[in-house]
């Protein structure tokens, strides 16, 4: 007798060992991102694994939220790290690898409790007769969320509300002085161009000569000499731009050919 | 509804070319719009009506030298743009075309699928787009694509939330998430005086608050003037597609448009009626046959596209920290107390609380609340009266030009000439 294979039996086997390779991705992938990507796959593929037990609304609520969102918040932070930059291996917290060890095992006492005590005890209905008690799988569904469980998941919205105040709250430094807005920095440009004649406008581009063209060339004026507001300080202090009298000189030198070349012709 | 596999084939083809030559129209039909805007012709040399430069664009693409530079992530540049092509086609599946007609002996909708979670998948495909744009700036290893990608994340993430919050409202009134059956549910009639006009209960109307959030997020969420801030070229070169050339680049770019269709699309399907024809129309019988309804849809669409072009070719582009604030200080909090006043009306029809005193008093209540934004606000500032003493070249301490009415004292006694200005001596025509 041939035994029975269904859809749900096909789909399981092949997305099963893809999602094993993600998840070993994520542990063994030496670039953050590759890490990161690893693990929106092992979810994409979660994905899948509802959609073959027909949990519509759970798929695709899977995909928004922890592909597209959790996914997406992570991808941004590591992203800020560059590409080639290589992972730092120092704790900087203490007794995190131990903690972490503590709350991987609680987990998987969490998910082997959990599944077993499923799986042992209770009587199943079968998904019809479950979607069927509200009207259909998105009702049901809401119906347990906001009536049976509506407590467990105040409380978890509870506390992700307190973790991210926390973080906000952590994250901010308290300012010394007020934030200078637009307008104070523009009256703030006029007031010195007033009393110091700063000049108001842009500051000079660097780099505006025939020869070169680079942030480390000063930009010369029209006079031949050389113009310190083109170049940055940060490059000036380091010593690394283009040597400035040198320039000039050779404006000085075309400048001085151009006037003999006059009198020149003024004798002739 | 369970089709057979050569219908859905038929329908997987004909759903593709159709994405690819609606495209290429839209690609046209941009530049001539923007061009009629601003005063020019746009393309009009090559083919009928200038169509066929849109297509020899997309052919100059395709055959061009298809260019990586040294330093990127090689695999992940790659990857990227088959991602962001991909869940461009994606969205397409659950848009209704049409209603159910029947195709070779077999009933079906004229869409490719129908699930009960339908706008759930759009919103699931959006979110999995983004990876594409994200990692096209980060594998490109360059500041210009970095920050273009960073900032088409934030804002994708951003105002994905304001648009799936303003589409809970139509999810309560329709009863339902699958897009077949809210385009349906939008077939009730509306009777204003309890007068039959052959007036459909589009949700537009009904719901105005929540059409009006969808339509700035789904700006947003494409990454379009007047936000298409990842793409700023004036900041950013042009963003997370500045290293791409040649086909990838090709993919960005429909990808761009396939998705300006497919909000405009979601629009039309959630708030306009879809495929429902269009109000005195629907009273001509023969005009209801749901073979008509493509043609009814792409029109809706298509005015949603000219929308998205009168926007690019009217406002200039938002600065990221203002754009960021109208989507989490506006855009949210609204259609959050927005959704609270529909459920709570729902709930009070259903319990049938909404008549009699309760319905007299939150009338009372609202139009109080409206009051009270409209006088108790911030008086503006009257406009300060136009200076018109003598010029002072240092009003304030610092340096000023005149004020209109005003003249510089050195110009006073000049006369402008009446006569026509000559051209210089020696210049050649």
């Amino acid at each position: 007798m041939i035994p029975l294979v269904t859809g749900q039996e096909v789909t399981f086997w092949i997305v099963a060992p893809l999602m094993v390779l993600g998840a070993l991705g994520l542990l063994f992938l030496r670039k953050a991102v590759y890490a990161a990507l690893s693990m929106a796959f092992v979810m994409v593929n979660l994905a899948v694994l509802y959609a073959s037990l027909n949990a519509m609304f759970l798929t695709f609520v899977q995909i928004i939220v922890y592909t597209g969102a959790i996914m997406m918040l992570f991808l941004f932070v590591l992203m800020l790290v560059g590409v080639d930059t290589p992972d730092s291996v120092v704790e900087t917290l203490k007794g995190q690898k131990v903690a972490a060890w503590l709350a991987g095992a609680g987990m998987l006492g969490l998910i082997v409790f959990g599944i077993g005590g499923s799986l042992a005890g209770g009587p199943q209905v079968g998904l019809d007769e479950a979607n069927a008690a509200h009207g259909g799988n998105v009702e049901s569904l809401a119906a347990l969320i906001f009536g049976r469980h509506v407590f467990v998941f105040e409380l978890t919205s509870a506390l992700l509300i307190t973790a991210a105040v926390g973080a906000m709250v952590l994250g901010q430094h308290a300012r010394v002085r007020p934030k200078p807005t637009q307008r104070d920095l523009a009256e703030k440009r006029m007031r010195e161009y007033a009393e110091d004649g700063v000049h108001p406008g842009t500051l000079p581009n660097s780099g505006v000569i025939a020869r070169h063209n680079g942030i480390a060339v000063p930009a010369l004026l029209p006079d031949g000499t050389v113009s310190e507001a083109s170049v940055s300080q940060a490059l000036a202090m380091r010593g690394v731009i283009l040597d400035s009298p040198a320039l000039s000189r050779t404006t000085a030198e075309a400048f001085e050919a151009i006037e003999g070349a006059r009198a020149e012709e003024d004798e002739s | 509804m369970n089709d057979p596999w050569w219908l859905v084939l038929i329908k997987v083809v004909v759903l593709f070319v159709v994405l690819l030559v609606w495209t290429i129209f839209n690609v046209w039909y941009e530049r001539r719009l923007v061009g009629k805007m601003q005063h020019r012709l746009g393309p009009i040399m090559n083919g009928p009506l200038g169509l066929g430069q849109a297509l020899a664009d997309g052919m100059k693409l395709l055959i061009k030298e298809d260019f990586m530079p040294s330093m990127v992530d090689r695999v992940l540049f790659t990857v990227a743009p088959m991602i962001a092509g991909t869940a461009a086609f994606t969205a397409w599946a659950v848009i209704p075309f049409g209603g159910e007609v029947e195709m070779f002996g077999v009933k079906t909708y004229l869409q490719l699928t129908d699930l009960p979670v339908g706008v759930l998948v759009l919103l699931a495909v959006t979110s999995v787009g983004i990876y594409g744009f994200v990692l096209a700036g980060w594998s490109s290893n360059s500041p210009y694509s970095l920050l273009g990608g960073l900032r088409s994340s934030a804002q994708m993430i951003s105002y994905e939330i304001a648009m799936g919050l303003s589409l809970v409202a139509v999810f309560l009134y329709a009863g339902s998430m699958s897009t077949h059956d809210i385009v349906e549910a939008q077939r009730t009639p509306l009777l204003p005086f309890n007068v039959d006009i052959g007036l459909q209960t589009w949700y537009w109307l009904l719901l105005l608050p929540s059409f009006v959030i969808y339509v700035i997020a789904m700006v947003g969420e494409t990454n379009r003037a007047p936000f298409d801030l990842p793409e700023a070229e004036s900041e950013l070169v042009s963003g997370y597609i500045t290293e791409y050339s040649g086909f990838r680049y090709a993919v960005y770019f429909l990808a761009e448009y396939i998705n300006m269709a497919t909000v405009s699309a979601i629009a039309t399907t959630l708030f306009v009626g879809g495929y429902l024809p269009i109000w005195p129309l629907n009273l001509i019988e023969p005009l209801n046959n749901p073979w008509l309804g493509p043609i009814f849809f792409v029109i809706k669409v298509q005015l949603f596209i000219s929308l998205f072009v009168w926007l690019r070719g009217t406002l200039p582009r938002f600065r990221y920290d203002q754009f960021m604030k109208l989507g989490w200080k506006g855009l949210i909090p609204i259609s959050l107390a927005w959704i609270i006043v529909i459920a709570t009306v729902s709930a009070l029809r259903q319990e049938n609380l909404l008549q009699g005193p309760i319905l007299w008093g939150s009338i009372i209540l609202i139009a109080l609340a409206i009051a009270a934004i409209m006088f108790v606000g911030e008086k503006p500032e009257p406009e300060p009266a136009p200076d018109t003493g003598p010029f002072d070249a240092f009003a304030g301490g610092y340096p000023v030009p005149p004020m209109p009415g005003q003249v510089l004292p050195e110009l006073q006694d000049v006369i402008p000439s009446t006569a026509e200005p000559q051209r210089p001596v020696g210049e050649e025509q």
